[in-house]
């Protein structure tokens, strides 16, 4: 490998890099790395993966905790705006 | 109960937004009850950071939706409507945290989780100075394979989620919430929990790195989800 980033460090600044907080040479040796290395490509794609299942977890599994109440309290605005 | 992908349903999304909206000030109870549904628990993990018990971040998401409810006619939307919903849950959860006397000073706690060692990946994974290449993968990261959407729909993977979130320290569970859950842009996520942009990345950073852990036994395929 010629690049001068270590797999040890990549892993801690992918965040950094995802939110464009890193200094425009650190992002250029981050990408130069990626070109080389199957292991860091896998990391950062799983670290993008695993945020984009975070924005998907408002899948209803189970009745929300107060639901009734919640139901209840929906009614009782919706009477007293009209 | 219907299983939704929340990303790929338009409705909660963009300009398509405003008929969400719409609904609710109309009165549609399906809509509010569907809101509830997709972000109540989500809502209550983050109230959880702030207050003793579960009985009481329960009475902080009712409390939340109530604060919807009385805002709706004057939401904006300046920011998205979820992104709306947990700043409240959020407000509430302070004020119901200095209450109950559990005002955690969550400046300080942000502190300690950002100071901590806590590596996103575990430091055996690389290799040691002795090696042909030193800090370098020892094994690369098994692949998690194609088709995410499809194991998104698994309750197995959605419980796996939820256990990861829940056994985060609290700023982190916090912030990720926030971030990602909620869809809030960094800026937003500091204001709202007086944090500053460097902290908040780190601890995000800690937050995914923990929850990508979690997941990874799954996405791999090593345990069926």
């Amino acid at each position: 490998m010629t690049d001068d980033m270590d797999c040890i460090d990549l892993v801690e600044i992918t965040t950094d890099y995802f939110e464009g907080a890193l200094a425009p040479a650190e992002a250029a040796r981050l990408e130069a790395h990626l070109t080389e290395c199957d292991g860091c490509t896998e990391f950062v794609r799983q670290m993008r993966e695993t945020q984009e299942t975070l924005g998907r977890v408002d899948v209803a599994v189970v009745p929300a905790p107060g639901r009734e109440r919640l139901l209840e309290a929906f009614r009782a605005w919706k009477a007293d705006k009209s | 109960m219907p299983v939704r992908l929340g990303a790929g349903d338009e409705r909660y999304s963009g300009s398509d937004e405003s008929a969400t909206l719409a609904l609710l000030r109309a009165g549609d109870e399906a809509t509010f009850m569907d809101l509830v549904d997709r972000y109540a628990p989500a809502m209550k993990k983050l109230a959880r950071a702030y207050v003793r018990d579960d009985a009481m971040a329960d009475d902080v998401v009712q409390e939340a939706w109530l604060g919807v409810l009385r805002g709706l006619e004057a939401f904006e939307g300046r920011s998205s409507l979820r992104s709306w919903i947990f700043t409240i849950v959020v407000n509430r959860a302070k004020t119901r945290g200095v209450r109950e006397a559990r005002s955690l000073p969550f400046s300080a706690l942000a502190g300690d989780e950002a100071g901590r060692d806590d590596p996103a990946v575990p430091p055996d994974r690389f290799a040691g100075p002795g090696a042909r290449w030193p800090r370098h993968w020892v094994d690369d990261p098994a692949p998690w394979g194609d088709r995410p959407e499809e194991r998104l729909l698994s309750r197995e993977l959605r419980a796996r989620i939820d256990a990861a979130i829940d056994a985060l320290p609290p700023v982190q569970r916090s912030v990720v919430i926030l971030r990602d859950v909620a869809g809030q842009p960094t800026p937003d996520v500091c204001n709202a929990l007086g944090l500053t942009e460097t902290n908040a990345r780190v601890l995000l950073h800690r937050a995914r790195a923990k929850i990508r852990r979690a997941l990874d036994p799954y996405m791999t395929g090593e345990v069926s989800a």
